[in-house]
């Protein structure tokens, strides 16, 4: 069947198969930093946002996104190197496979939520798993972020 | 693993009810659980460009389309004060946000599933779904048909004064639940469903009377006591049936307070 939709802002049409997984299709079209991790929709490592939400792409059929907007890490550098570095900084990241679906689900956390709080960070993060970290050096690397940006917004209005 | 050979945007509830009368096609909902079956079928039916995402007030309540997902009922301010905040807490636990992104309430309570916490609140709160061709069923006796052919359209909730609380036991967060209680007090009775027993949730009122004089830690008590010996529980790796038997007694006591406390 034909495919027509939107990834990371450039019109994308092929020929795919009826059954095929969106993460199949955007790691076919040049997104390798969609990871294949559980696929029994649990660990989050698959997140892409459809449509501005984020999604798990290991339980999206690549049909039902046609004529919707895809976005990946590949299409969102900018968005995410406000704030990687300050996770960095914490350790966090450590062997790196959880790190683009935990970095697109803190984007859509940020675009949702500019002010979260600790637990509002803790809960809109809980599906995705890191087998490193322990959550804590994450959470404190975008608690870093978010002071840091309070700090700037401050001066400037200072 | 899901297979499938055609797969089709129905583009009226008459034609998806049409496609899914034969057994080799599926209706899909969210796809999470579907997905995990070892199945090959023949073509799957997309309710996606029918219109039912969409929750909106109605005469008496509030009306839920099939295809609204779980974060849709977490975030919605009427359901919220309909419920208390016990519909955000039904769903919050389950995985997370990208995971509720998908799932539907069709889907959750097409399937009926012994874990699912929305059909846990869902049978308290009164719910009755829709659907295309069989008409309006209460979600009680919904629950205990076998699977039919035929489009979960909506659900509907009735507006109805009272408390509701909602109440989980997992092992770990974002598990499935070991148990799941919901109770909602209203002026004629409470309504207390118990799931993830790990059967289907069920429904429960108080047909001996307990709480005739009010909810207080006493009566709230006798009926947990009541509630935890008519259930049936079973056990599998989360816990066992004793166990579960247990939590409900401390579930629905706390839950009865919490809508005692709220009021």
């Amino acid at each position: 069947m034909e495919l027509q939709l939107t990834l990371n802002g450039r019109p994308v049409r092929a020929s795919i198969e009826p059954d095929t997984l969106l993460i199949d299709f955007v790691r076919a079209h040049g997104c390798p930093s969609v990871k294949r991790g559980c696929e029994t929709s649990n660990c989050g490592l698959c997140t892409v946002l459809l449509d501005g939400k984020p999604v798990l792409s290991c339980s999206v059929l690549a049909a039902r996104a046609a004529g919707h907007s895809v976005q990946t890490l590949e299409g969102l550098q900018a968005e995410a190197e406000e704030f990687v570095g300050f996770i960095a900084d914490q350790g966090a990241e450590q062997c790196g496979f959880c790190n683009p679906g935990y970095v697109m689900n803190t984007i859509a956390l940020l675009r949702e939520n500019p002010d979260p709080s600790d637990d509002e960070i803790r809960a809109y993060l809980a599906g995705n798993l890191c087998r490193c970290s322990g959550y804590e050096g994450q959470l404190r690397g975008i608690r870093a972020f978010l002071n840091a940006k309070k700090a700037k917004e401050a001066s400037t209005n200072g | 693993m899901l297979t499938f050979k055609q797969y089709v945007r129905a583009q009226s509830l008459d034609e998806a009810c049409d496609l899914c009368q034969k057994r080799s096609n599926l209706v899909l909902g969210g796809m999470l659980w579907l997905k995990m079956e070892d199945r090959a079928v023949n073509t799957v039916i997309d309710l996606s460009d029918l219109g039912l995402g969409t929750i909106e007030p109605v005469e008496g309540g509030w009306r839920i389309g099939a295809m609204a997902t779980l974060r849709d009922l977490e975030l919605h301010p009427g359901l919220a004060a309909l419920t208390g905040g016990a519909m955000a807490e039904s769903v919050r636990h389950i995985v997370g946000v990208q995971f509720r992104n998908l799932a539907t309430v069709g889907g959750s309570l097409y399937g009926r599933f012994g874990f699912s916490d929305v059909l846990t609140l869902f049978l308290a709160l009164g719910a009755v779904v829709h659907l295309h061709k069989g008409g309006d069923v209460p979600l009680e006796e919904y629950v205990t048909r076998p699977y039919e052919r035929d489009i979960l359209t909506h659900v509907f909730l009735p507006d109805q004064p009272g408390r509701t609380a909602y109440l989980a036991q997992r092992n770990i967060s974002t598990d499935f639940p070991v148990l799941t209680c919901a109770v909602a007090l209203r002026p004629e009775g409470v309504r207390c469903a118990i799931g993830a027993r790990p059967m289907k949730a069920s429904l429960l009122t108080d047909e001996a009377g307990l709480l005739s004089g009010g909810v207080t830690p006493e009566s709230a008590a006798a009926f947990a006591e009541f509630a935890a010996g008519r259930m049936t529980f079973g056990s599998n790796l989360r816990a066992s049936a004793e166990y579960r038997r247990e939590i409900c007694k401390v579930l629905v006591r706390r839950a009865l307070l919490a809508c005692k406390e709220d009021v």
